[in-house]
């Protein structure tokens, strides 16, 4: 073998001996040539011109920014409040008028609950006002601990964590467990912080239409079909369906039976949200699942705001430890956020107290809930929007003018003549542009148990009569 | 160090002498040039020490500075670094290890398990991501979630608490560890107090109101003391106008997605809270990030934005909006407000700065950093700050201009969707915020704003006397002490409590992973003995674990005598 190859080099040689000089200067040409390409740029670069020193500053000098903020004119819609002067309680003053509070979500009339206040009043004796801290850093306090005790065993589920802002619960919730490429199946009904959660986690948003079980199931559908195309990726995609047990927007339950169903048989995971249903909702005031029966522990998370029925600040999630937990290093709001006040947690341990020895409330709230359904009933121009036994109702009009402003200023008129007359009312308020599924414009209707016959029929009478006159 | 850290160190920072005298560095005049850093190398201090001057040579010349002081950021010595990766490297050889032993069942595993009716379901947490969780931070958890059942006030009573399987569970045992120096709380003017005559209004507002105010602010939320708070607000801080709300994170993440969106920029410090970031990220702006308290960087970033415009269309941007804290609570360090407002204003950007830690804790009467750097609060676009940290509360505010704020009142998401601020809680701020104006016709709260001053540079001294690295600015009433090393940080905070003082230890992922730190914060209501026994402890401490890492000789600096300002009846709340 050796002697062979070395054969061939001395042929080479020997070629190379006997070519032909013009043979010669043509592979010297085409060597160069090569060379040339290596060296070569084989694509035109683009045109660079680096903007100079000067260039620069003039376009520094040039660029004006848009202002901070657009004006607002001194007539928006939303720019002037009502004021209300003390407490906002059964009795209310707005805009200098005492009022019957049909506006604010006491549903259990527990903010002027004189046990709830002394129990506040004991806790800001001993610990005063502030934690100064988050729960991590010496913000944890026994009366947290007590509190996330009582709501797991409110709840019959096994942890309970707080939160010290109801706004913030459900949307940390969301992001601590749905992260980028997991998929969130949502009601278009949804409400906003459950929507800020979601657009926190990145992750893949599906809509379906409001409480339509079809249409969940046809998104279902079709991404067990996706699945099937990636297996790979669909066992790593977390599924979730996130529902709110009471809508806040409007005002119907969600068919929580049917959910369950589809979450054994399209394994995904159900987030429920209780803010308007903990404390008015089931027998016990346990909220949705009470309601329908259906076993706690088939709902993977359930948050709710300790700032409605239990009419102090905050909010929880509770469920399995199993996945609770996980929120004490993930949920953003709660990790990085100072913990609740300890006098609102005393005052929430209180009001849980209260609806532990007296759950004929709940059937209180629910039979003023028909009344009002009812008295509202044949109002000329509005419809009532909400089942009868829900305490947050929405006052629609019935035909639209077309244009959501003059709706609007129709609406607000009402009010302003319920006010007028003692009844105080409000606009559901939304931010029109950022709302997904902008709801129509409504007057929020708020039953607590406070309200009288009485006041029921006054308000009722009330509304019928500024409808007649304002939408004629 | 092999990784020379790029957020302390900038290059290019002007620094002409490593002795500066705290006192009149601010006054100091000082210019980069090449000789000047070129000596600077020589001296072979670079790697070791940086000193932040806060008079910085690439902005226009600012307004007049008071008495801020300058800002170090020391680096351990190389072993430091190498000790503490090899010691991350153990655990984390060991937590695999253990991992193994769990799988093939011949340790018991104490972690929560999911339902069995849910077993296939896809996998609700990621593996790695609980590897952290299971394999390191389970075995020293005792040190974070201390339940404490006393007043955060100076001292506390903390919950004794045991675990019979390393950390996976605790029990309290019911008996309480009395009166721990409580160095951990953000009390800075301990207005975390309990003292009946101070709490007179805030109970009665309570007795009136009840707690909660079941509405939003744009419904029936609206009290008359939230407008009265308001008010106050704006005139605290010398500014047109306030807007209020019930939880200092959700001010910053429920606010930032109303002022700035698609089309706009927001140039945000790397060492944001996260409440900035979530909002800068919820509002749909591009972001990009600069090195802490760089100017360069800034400078370089902003440029380039105008001059590029949005990436791809290269239109111009709508607005560029600078995000920055007033003190950044991990590293102590205080923002360097004049350089950013002079930058912000030759680049026409909008400014937010968030006092959440500055406010009331600096400056001389207690108004944040703009009055810290002598600085018009108008000249920041918008103010945004807490009530947790300074006034014992709980909320925050957005403050600026009338139009803001107005803007703001109409499409602010906490306007709309969250609760308004309980009236107890309204009280405090008032009660606080009035104290520390003097509107109460008292001096107590300029005596607090001037005692924690007092205590901060009592405090910073020291340690850097007994050879601790500390971070931070010499006026900041957070005091990082490093660590680095991952088993030193718990045995530090276990030995603490034990000489009952209790101490805020944060790791990675809160810090660099080489950068592990304690936490002080300073309270005007920490007395000098307080001060006097923590120093005292952390002294021995210190020795017994090897934790004085720094080589720098402090010799120099002048003894800072404590003067007690406690002329006035000043309650300590116990």
């Amino acid at each position: 073998m050796a002697s062979g190859q070395q054969w061939v080099l001395v042929e080479m040689v020997q070629a190379l001996y006997e070519a032909p000089a013009y043979h010669l200067i043509l592979e010297g040409i085409l060597i160069l040539w090569i060379v040339r390409l290596l060296f070569s740029k084989t694509y035109k670069l683009q045109e660079r011109s680096d903007l100079t020193e000067k260039e620069k500053e003039d376009l520094i000098e040039e660029w004006q920014p848009e202002p901070l903020v657009p004006p607002v004119s001194k007539d928006h819609p939303s720019l002037n409040y009502d004021i209300v002067s003390g407490p906002p309680s059964h009795n209310i003053v707005v805009n200098g008028k005492q009022c019957i509070n049909f506006a604010s979500f006491n549903f259990l009339g527990l903010l002027d609950n004189e046990r709830v206040k002394q129990k506040a009043l004991a806790s800001l004796r001993k610990y005063g006002v502030g934690t100064c801290g988050p729960r991590g850093f010496y913000g944890t306090f026994d009366v947290h601990l007590e509190l996330e005790d009582r709501l797991a065993k409110f709840m019959r589920t096994e942890e309970a964590i707080i939160y010290s802002y109801g706004f913030a619960t459900i949307a940390s919730a969301i992001p601590a467990y749905s992260k980028r490429g997991d998929i969130v199946f949502v009601d278009e009904a949804a409400c906003f912080s459950i929507q800020k959660g979601l657009q926190a986690s990145r992750s893949f948003i599906k809509y379906f239409k409001h409480n339509d079980m079809e249409d969940l199931e046809r998104l279902l559908k079709e991404q067990e079909v996706e699945d099937q195309k990636n297996p790979r990726k669909a066992r790593v995609t977390r599924r979730f369906i996130v529902v709110e047990g009471l809508y806040i927007n409007t005002a119907d339950v969600c068919p929580l039976p049917d959910l369950v169903k589809l979450k054994y048989k399209y394994k995904v995971r159900i987030f429920l949200e209780e803010s308007m249903s903990f404390g008015v909702l089931g027998g016990r005031g346990r909220g949705v699942t009470e309601h329908f029966g259906v076993n706690i522990d088939d709902i993977d998370l359930i948050s709710a705001n300790m700032e409605n029925a239990v009419a102090s600040i905050g909010g929880f999630c509770c469920g399995r430890s199993f996945v609770i937990d996980h929120q004490r290093l993930s949920g953003q709001g709660y990790c990085f956020s100072a913990s609740l006040p300890p006098m609102l947690a005393a005052a929430a341990i209180e009001a849980l107290n209260i609806m532990e020895e007296d759950p004929d409330i709940f059937s209180v709230l629910r039979e003023k809930c028909e009344q009002v359904h009812k008295a509202l009933q044949g109002t000329p121009g509005i419809k009532v929007v909400g089942e009868s036994y829900v305490p947050a109702l929405h006052l629609q009009l019935e035909s639209s003018s077309g244009s959501r402003e003059t709706d609007v200023k129709r609406l607000r008129q009402i009010v302003d003549y319920c006010l007028e007359r003692q009844i105080a009312l409000t606009l559901a308020r939304y931010l029109d542009k950022e709302e997904r599924f902008l709801p129509p414009p409504s007057i929020r209707v708020v039953v607590t148990i406070e309200q009288t016959t009485e006041d029921i029929n006054r308000a009722a009478s009330c509304i019928r009569e500024a409808a007649l006159v304002i939408l004629k | 160090m092999g990784r020379t850290n790029p957020v302390k160190n900038p290059a290019i920072n002007p620094v002409t002498n490593p002795v500066i005298n705290p006192v009149t560095n601010g006054n100091m005049k000082i210019h980069l040039n090449g000789n000047n850093s070129a000596a600077w190398q020589k001296n072979g201090f670079r790697n070791k020490l940086q000193i932040n001057s806060m008079t910085n040579g690439s902005g226009p010349p600012t307004g007049k500075r008071l008495f801020q002081g300058p800002e170090s950021f020391e680096q351990a010595p190389m072993y430091v670094a190498v000790m503490t990766y090899l010691g991350f490297g153990l655990v984390t050889l060991f937590g695999y290890f253990r991992d193994f032993l769990r799988a093939v069942g011949l340790e018991k595993c104490h972690i929560a398990k999911e339902r069995d009716e849910q077993k296939d379901f896809v996998s609700l947490y990621q593996d790695f991501e609980n590897f952290y969780t299971r394999n390191l931070y389970m075995r020293v958890r005792d040190s974070w979630n201390r339940p404490i059942c006393s007043l955060p006030g100076p001292v506390f009573d903390v919950m004794e608490r045991v675990s019979p399987d390393y950390n996976w569970t605790f029990r309290l045992t019911g008996k309480t560890i009395h009166n721990v120096i409580n160095m951990g709380s953000y009390n800075y003017l301990g207005f975390a107090e309990n003292n009946a005559d101070f709490l007179k209004t805030v109970a009665e507002r309570t007795q009136q109101y009840g707690l909660g105010v079941c509405s939003t602010r744009q419904e029936m939320g609206n009290l008359g003391i939230h407008e009265e708070l308001e008010e106050l607000v704006a005139t605290f801080l010398g500014v047109e106008s306030s807007m209020i709300l019930g939880m200092g994170f959700a001010t910053n993440s429920m606010n930032i997605p109303a002022l700035v969106g698609k089309g706009c920029l927001i140039l945000s410090d790397e060492l944001n809270h996260t409440s900035l970031i979530l909002g800068a990220r919820l509002s749909g702006a591009t972001i990009r990030v600069f090195k802490h308290n760089n100017m360069q960087s800034l400078e370089r970033l902003l440029r380039d934005a105008v001059c590029s415009g949005q990436p791809r269309t290269h239109r111009p941007w709508k607005k560029i909006m600078i995000m920055v804290e007033g003190i950044y609570s991990m590293e102590g360090s205080v923002v360097r407000l004049p350089d950013i407002v002079a930058l912000k204003k030759k680049y026409k950007a909008y400014l937010y700065l968030d006092e959440a830690h500055s406010i009331g804790a600096v400056g001389p009467t207690g108004r944040g950093v703009t009055e810290l750097f002598g600085l018009d609060p108008s000249d920041v676009d918008v103010l945004m700050g807490t009530f947790t940290k300074s006034f014992g509360a709980a909320g925050g505010y957005i403050a600026g201009k009338k139009e803001l704020v107005d803007y703001l009142r109409c499409h602010s998401h906490s306007a709309v969707y969250s609760s308004a601020m309980s009236p107890p809680v309204t009280e405090q701020i008032l009660r606080a915020m009035r104290c520390i104006m003097g509107q109460d016709g008292t001096k107590i709260g300029q005596t607090r704003v001037r005692q924690l001053a007092e205590n901060t540079r009592y405090f910073r001294s020291h340690l850097q006397e007994m050879g601790f690295i500390i971070y931070g600015n010499d006026d900041s009433p957070v005091i990082p002490v490093l660590l680095y090393m991952p088993a030193k940080v718990v045995a530090f905070s276990r030995a603490m409590l034990k000489r009952k003082i209790g101490v805020v230890v944060v790791g990675f992922p809160a810090t660099p992973i080489t950068e592990a730190r304690a936490r002080f914060c300073l309270s005007a209501a920490h007395t000098k003995e307080m001060l006097d026994q923590v120093l005292f402890d952390l002294n021995e401490v210190g020795d017994e674990l090897c934790l004085k890492f720094s080589q720098r000789k402090y010799t120099l600096r002048p003894k800072v005598p404590y003067h007690n300002n406690n002329d006035t009846d000043f309650e300590l709340g116990r």
